[in-house]
């Protein structure tokens, strides 16, 4: 294991501003002891950018914790190592020593933006908070120094902002904000654990090069975590490739990325989503049609509760979808991208013609949309929410055939249900088990195998993907093209992972506030898009990088 | 996993594998459990108490377990033999009395339980007027100076002295805390069943259905549980008959209240998840999600709470006994007792035997109370 990588040469030799040595974290419970970290060694230079890529469960974000020590002890326990931070050791400091570093000399920013930031306070006081734990700094002093620190991480107006609470701000804005809060006592160290995940990707591009910019004025030191190999080879210096605990390689981006050492690594560089959809069929039938389709909000206010707006969620789309096509649908959060697709899946009520297989389905109830329920499926996009934890796996899959298939007998529904494990990839054993005994790829090939097992026409997918690792987003967009191909089936493709979108798609749809930015067959839209707002989003996905227009949201 | 897919379907097997009859998050659950000590110790102490007051009719009885007149073997504390059965006049037969214990000692014999009282018996052999005290306050000579024969008398025996003294109708103690004990919990349980099955069905519909129907049942809710319970349950006890069941349909209209909340908040959480929506898409039918989706989330909630309203439900029954609005006069009751210990305040026993049955039995439910929910806490770790 490489424990010192090799610097380039010509850097002068400098004392290493964090240095990890022989790191292990272990968790008990229960009596069983697991080893999270196994003995995991690395450098931060000043002004450096280090990343630590890998897998979920790979030991990334336990190490990052580890430096500050907020992991939930005494659960964890560190068996070796030592965490040197100017000439200290972090793991054996005492608290206050410790807690003078958090937040000062070394800070951090986390993946959910959602809930790292308090929703009972305001974002002044939010900031404000650490300005005054760290530096004494109160009154207006510090709202001076608020105001100079939101002007520094884009936020705009922000002498209107100061009063806002979290959830009046957008994701990207809340990110922003606990950018803000880590910048405030200017750290010599910036940990970022996975900053980017949660947000849409024209935001990502807009927070990684504000990132970018803060640590050319600041000269501050980062360590990235991350799984997106993308943003490592634009943004770190050198990178750290970890699985199952260990550091396997690390060394210069461009060294590791051209060349790749450890088979690992070379593994995960070939895992983007790849291929071609197949081509669409024109003479098959259309399975799916929507006209106008409208889903509006009421807005309510006053004593009577009297509808004075609408929130227009979905505004006048329309579609039309054939057997063994695909049409994905892309935007960034809150264009109304799910919110069609629960409409066309009729688990919404929305106005505007809907036809699916020769039936109006526009107005059907819920009763009424009962038996149709079995050729109009969904996938949803956390396959860890989607699986009720209490059920086993062949109880959830054959939940729907005690439905729509009351005939079948216990042991022909058993029949079905192995048959629809087998056609995911998985081992029909496995249906005795509970999902909490699956990897989130594996979870992701049961709740498409709950869908599969009725025999559906159209399959709405929404962000199916998005909750995966990348290794295991290229196996599942293979087996969604095998399954197409095979049974003829068509797809609503709903993401905001355009990579994703382009390996999948014959016909594309842009959304943005509701509305059809552009649309037309898949190969043109990533060809040559035609608007501001679709150029963007290419921009951010395929390059990540922020391009400054109008169009697209803070 | 590619290399599954593409395989042959491996041989299809139709019975599931042995598996452990506790999913391991209940096993964990049951380990945690086990880990609290005190709450642990607590439930097998309570539980011991519980099923041998469920036999109180053995250990505490007027009458003999089994008896053998003339050949024939008797089972008096199950079937009531006239006493001109024995020689006698009366519909039912006193066997305490000397005349018919020494009938039946001389044609064949009898096994009475280890203490020969009900909880309604009457002393009649009382040292002095009533209450008397237990007998080891006493001296030898004085215990048995009821009986014709004092110290010397045959009935003069351990089950026939009274171990915790008499009440102010000479009736023995401690069998009166042996029925109470079980009239307590038994009432305590029912009542805790009924309200959690009709809590939990009222917060399920309100958190699942959620809009109007949660408005309005929430509305109904805050007027329903504002009302001064305590006056209502004596206006109403007034008026009707008093009773075991009576008194449960009235606390029962009232204690639902607690757990609607509780669920509610459960369901409303969880009618969003993921996998409930996935269930939807599925056609399943409202109620079936609610069985098998929701209702096991709302369990956790639910379980934690029940020690603690078991509890209080016992607590309340006592303070109506307490009142004398409770339970109908003669039945053995805990309030009843502490009543009299108020009224008698030459006799400490009476009180102090109370006081120390309902903290005993009320601290015990606490802490196994407390040792559920810490065992349902995921986030609790035993070390």
């Amino acid at each position: 294991m490489p424990s010192i990588p090799a610097r380039p040469s010509g850097e002068p030799m400098t004392e290493p501003l964090l240095s990890v040595r022989d790191l292990s974290v272990a968790f008990h419970q229960g009596g069983n002891t697991s080893l999270a970290v196994d003995g995991v060694s690395f450098d931060i230079m000043p002004g450096e950018v280090v990343a630590l890529v890998g897998e979920s469960g790979s030991g990334k974000s336990v190490t990052a914790n580890s430096v500050l020590r907020l992991l939930p002890y005494p659960s964890a326990s560190h068996p070796s190592g030592e965490i040197l931070f100017g000439g200290q050791d972090l793991l054996t400091a005492p608290e206050p020593v410790l807690r003078r570093v958090r937040g000062n000399q070394i800070t951090m920013i986390f993946q959910e933006p959602m809930t790292s930031l308090n929703p009972l306070h305001t974002i002044e006081k939010q900031i404000g908070e650490i300005l005054d734990l760290h530096q004494g700094m109160t009154g207006q002093a510090a709202r001076a120094r608020i105001l100079e620190l939101l002007n520094q991480v884009g936020i705009r107006e922000p002498e209107k902002r100061l009063q806002a609470y979290p959830h009046q701000l957008s994701g990207g804005q809340r990110q922003r904000v606990m950018i803000a809060m880590a910048l405030a006592n200017r750290p010599k160290l910036l940990i970022a654990d996975e900053p980017t995940t949660a947000l849409d990707v024209t935001v990502q591009a807009q927070i990684l090069d504000l990132l970018r910019r803060l640590k050319g004025e600041h000269g501050m030191s980062m360590l990235f975590i991350t799984h997106d190999l993308g943003i490592v080879r634009k943004f770190a210096d050198r990178v750290c490739v970890m699985t199952g605990g260990k550091i396997v390689e690390s060394g210069n981006v461009e060294d590791v990325f051209v060349n790749p050492q450890h088979e690992y690594t070379r593994h995960l560089l070939a895992s983007e989503p790849r291929g071609e959809p197949p081509a669409a069929d024109l003479s098959k039938p259309v399975v799916m049609e929507g006209k106008d389709i409208r889903v509006w909000f009421p807005i309510k206010a006053g004593l009577m509760r009297k509808v004075v707006d609408h929130v227009k969620a979905v505004d006048g789309v329309s579609l039309s979808l054939r057997a063994g096509e695909t049409l994905g649908v892309v935007g960034e959060s809150g264009s109304g991208k799910t919110t069609l697709g629960l409409a066309l899946a009729r688990l919404i009520s929305s106005q505007g013609r809907i036809a699916f297989i020769g039936n109006d389905i526009g107005e059907y109830s819920f009763r009424q949309m009962r038996p149709l329920r079995d050729r109009l499926q969904v996938v949803f996009q956390d396959p860890f929410g989607s699986l009720s934890p209490r059920m086993s796996v062949g109880e959830i899959i054959a939940e729907g055939l005690k439905v729509h298939e009351r005939a079948l007998s216990a042991d022909e529904r058993d029949a079905r249900v192995c048959w629809a494990l087998t056609e995911v990839g998985l081992d029909p054993e496995t249906r005795w088990r509970y999902p909490h005994e699956f990897s989130g790829g594996q979870r992701q090939r049961i709740a498409i195998a709950r869908a599969m097992v009725l025999k559906p026409r159209f399959v709405m997918l929404d962000e199916p993907t998005s909750a995966l690792d990348m290794t295991v987003q290229a196996q599942v967009v293979d087996l969604l093209r095998d399954l197409q191909k095979k049974h003829d089936l068509a797809y609503l493709f709903i993401s905001h992972d355009l990579k994703v979108v382009k390996a999948l798609a014959n016909h594309v749809i842009v959304m943005r506030t509701g509305k059809v930015v552009e649309e037309g067959p898949a190969e043109q839209i990533f060809r040559a898009p035609r608007q501001d707002y679709t150029k963007a989003l290419m921009a951010a996905a395929f390059n990540l990088e922020a391009v400054e227009t109008a169009a697209i949201n803070q | 996993m590619q290399a599954q897919a593409l395989a042959a379907p491996p041989t299809v097997t139709a019975a599931p594998p042995k598996r452990a009859w506790l999913s391991p998050t209940n096993r964990r659950r049951l380990q945690n459990f086990r880990a609290n000590g005190r709450g642990y110790w607590s439930f097998w102490i309570f539980m011991v108490l519980f099923v041998l007051s469920m036999f109180a009719e053995l250990i505490a009885n007027d009458r003999p377990i089994v008896a053998s007149y003339k050949g024939e073997i008797l089972f008096p504390v199950l079937v009531d033999y006239p006493e001109e059965k024995f020689g006698g006049f009366l519909a039912t037969t006193d066997y305490r009395s000397s005349f018919i214990a020494d009938e039946i000692e001389a044609n064949g014999w009898m096994v009475w339980p280890p203490i020969r009282y009900s909880y309604l018996t009457v002393n009649s052999n009382i040292p002095h007027s009533a209450p008397t005290p237990p007998f080891w306050l006493m001296e030898p000579e004085q215990r048995c100076a009821g009986y014709a024969l004092g110290d010397e008398d045959p009935a003069c025996i351990l089950g026939n002295l009274n171990w915790l003294g008499t009440d102010d109708q000479a009736r023995d103690v401690v069998a009166r805390i042996i029925y109470g004990f079980r009239v307590s919990v038994l009432f305590g349980l029912v009542l805790t069943i009924a309200s959690a099955v009709i809590g939990v069905t009222a917060g399920a519909i309100q958190g699942y259905f959620g809009g109007w129907t949660d408005l309005l049942f929430q509305r109904f809710i805050e007027i329903w549980s504002s009302m001064p319970v305590l006056y209502i349950l004596l206006i109403i006890a007034a008026i009707l008959p008093p009773g075991f069941f009576v008194l449960l349909g009235i606390m029962l209209l009232f204690s639902w209240v607690g757990f609607v909340g509780i669920v509610r908040a459960e369901f409303l959480r969880a009618r969003n998840f993921e996998y409930v929506n996935a269930a939807r898409a599925l056609g399943v039918g409202n109620w079936t999600i609610m069985f098998r989706h929701l209702l096991p989330n709302a369990m956790v909630a639910t379980l934690t709470f029940l020690p603690f309203i078991l509890s209080g439900s016992i607590a309340t029954l006592t303070s109506l006994d307490f009142l004398g609005f409770g339970m109908p006069p003669g039945s053995p009751s805990l309030g009843e007792m502490i009543a009299q210990g108020k009224n008698n305040l030459q006799a400490p026993w009476l009180g102090l035997s109370a006081f120390f049955t309902m903290s005993i039995m009320l601290s015990l439910l606490i802490f196994v109370g407390e040792a559920i929910r810490d065992a349902f806490d995921p986030r609790k770790t035993f070390r």
